[in-house]
């Protein structure tokens, strides 16, 4: 029987999911008033009315819930001399060359990078929105900011689903680490192979 | 009014072609020489009544420009402009604003709704109320500052051209109140050809800058003006010089609606076959039972 490793509690995985579950909806919703391609997704919320009143409202949800998340991770985050190292042998990386890695800490550069990623585009995506929110806020601002605002929406929100594509198929694809944010806890060898300098801090060896 | 079903060119938000079984139309214009215009506010009178609006009833604020500006409810206003183009010269200059009908519309170029905004054979830019999900982009991407959301249920609403009427063969409301022959309606050739003999005979008056409004910023429009300034429409109450639809509009319906949908796409796809090539990160089985 392998040892098991707490790595997040039952608040943080919920947090997490709620951030998810918000983040999968505001996609979706969004999506479908970019492209006509994806306007059949405003079937899954009623209709386009409909899912032009409740993105804005999951896309505020997910905000808050997100930065109550940054503030928890946020000293976890930040960017070490070993991350760079990471970085540079990102090819090792993705052909599954882990021995020529560095050391790390709780999170790899990967996933730092996804961490800041969020916290630079949720916060635009919340102010352009508001800007552009009809029937609300929109008519008090003037039509050159909505101009502004549709495109630093789109933009951010582009760069947040491409984040969010590579951070889903990172948890796919490195075996053991779903668990992490189902169950909350990881295997001794998944960390001590992974994030060596962590399972060091959680287990003292 | 979803009138002329055969007669579509462009339709909002949708990638295939419009029906056109019936082939081109010959293409409608409304001339509104404002030379000609007294300010009586017949013709928004006649669209309140054609369209069966009421708008509330507002309060005076010292100006002749009543309703102060376009609503849900006045899809026509007067706009009244007290120039002095020469000096000591004072010109009323009465320009009725209104959707321009343009050839190239913002609005519905920025409308995600399929169906919602539609252009005729004709050249008329309609809304269809019953597609529309409120979302006001129509009115980011109009260059003239037109489309209006209605408080009471959320759609965006515009002069039709009266597209009901022209569909049989009438002219538009406004076109047949106007009591001094200041709007003319017809096909744009010959909207065109009667506004040349005004702009002649303005010249001949002492207007030497008399000219037709038909920016080609927006490919045309089919609402045009014969101005006596025409070398600065802005006089008119902020008539656009070169009226286009805004770049940051283009990039976001232009290029980005297809290259980001496509590189969202590709992460999907370089990440399955990451997994089929690469295949997935695994903790050996000795390491798992060393820990």
């Amino acid at each position: 029987m392998n040892a098991l490793i707490q790595r997040y509690t039952a608040r943080e995985r919920s947090n997490h999911w709620v951030v998810a579950i918000a983040f999968v909806l505001a996609a979706l919703s969004g999506l479908a008033l970019f492209h006509p391609a994806f306007f059949f997704l405003t079937h899954l919320f009623g209709g386009g009315t409909w899912t032009r009143i409740l993105h804005p409202f999951i896309g505020v949800l997910m905000f808050l819930f997100f930065m109550a998340m940054a503030a928890r991770f946020w000293g976890f985050n930040r960017i070490t001399p070993a991350d760079r190292q990471w970085m540079k042998r990102i090819g090792d990386v993705l052909c599954n060359r882990d021995q020529n890695l560095p050391e790390l800490g709780k999170y790899n550069a990967g996933q730092k990078l996804l961490f800041w990623v969020m916290v630079v585009s949720l916060p635009l995506l919340l102010l352009s929105g508001i800007v552009i929110w009809q029937p609300w806020f929109a008519p008090s601002f003037p039509i050159g900011l909505l101009r502004l605002a549709v495109v630093i929406h789109a933009l951010a929100a582009w760069v947040m689903i491409l984040g969010i594509i590579v951070h889903v198929y990172a948890a796919i694809w490195v075996k053991g680490t779903i668990r992490a944010m189902t169950r909350g806890t990881v295997s001794a060898a998944w960390a001590k192979h992974h994030h060596r300098a962590w399972y060091r801090e959680m287990t003292g060896k | 009014m979803a009138l002329q079903s055969l007669d579509i060119t462009a339709r909002s938000a949708t990638t295939t072609p419009s029906p056109s079984a019936r082939g081109e139309a010959v293409k409608v214009a409304k001339l509104i020489d404002i030379s000609k215009c007294i300010g009586c506010k017949a013709c928004q009178v006649a669209c309140m009544q054609w369209n069966d609006l009421r708008d509330e009833v507002g309060t005076n604020v010292g100006v002749y420009d009543n309703p102060r500006d376009l609503t849900d409810q006045s899809w026509t206003v007067m706009r009244f402009s007290e120039v002095e183009v020469e000096a000591g010269r004072l010109e009323w200059l009465i320009r009725k604003d209104g959707c321009m009908h343009c050839a190239d519309p913002g609005c519905l170029k920025a409308c995600p709704a399929p169906g919602a905004i539609v252009q005729y054979a004709n050249g008329i830019v309609d809304f269809h109320e019953e597609n529309c999900i409120g979302c006001g982009y129509c009115i980011t991407g109009c260059p003239f500052n037109i489309p209006r959301i209605s408080k009471k249920d959320n759609k965006a609403y515009k002069c039709t051209l009266c597209s009901d009427r022209v569909a049989v063969g009438l002219e538009p409301a406004c076109v047949k109140i106007c009591p001094t022959g200041a709007i003319v309606f017809g096909s744009k050739d010959d909207m065109i050809h009667h506004a040349e003999g005004r702009i002649e005979d303005l010249k001949e008056r002492g207007y030497s800058k008399a000219a037709l409004y038909d920016p080609p910023g927006v490919g045309g429009t089919h609402v045009m003006y014969v101005l006596q300034h025409g070398d600065q429409p802005e006089l008119y109450a902020n008539l656009p010089k070169d009226p286009h639809i805004s770049p940051l509009v283009g990039l976001w319906k232009g290029i980005t609606k297809p290259l980001m949908s496509f590189g969202v796409g590709l992460a999907v796809f370089a990440g399955f076959f990451h997994y089929v090539t690469a295949g997935p990160k695994k903790v050996e089985d000795e390491e798992e039972a060393k820990s």
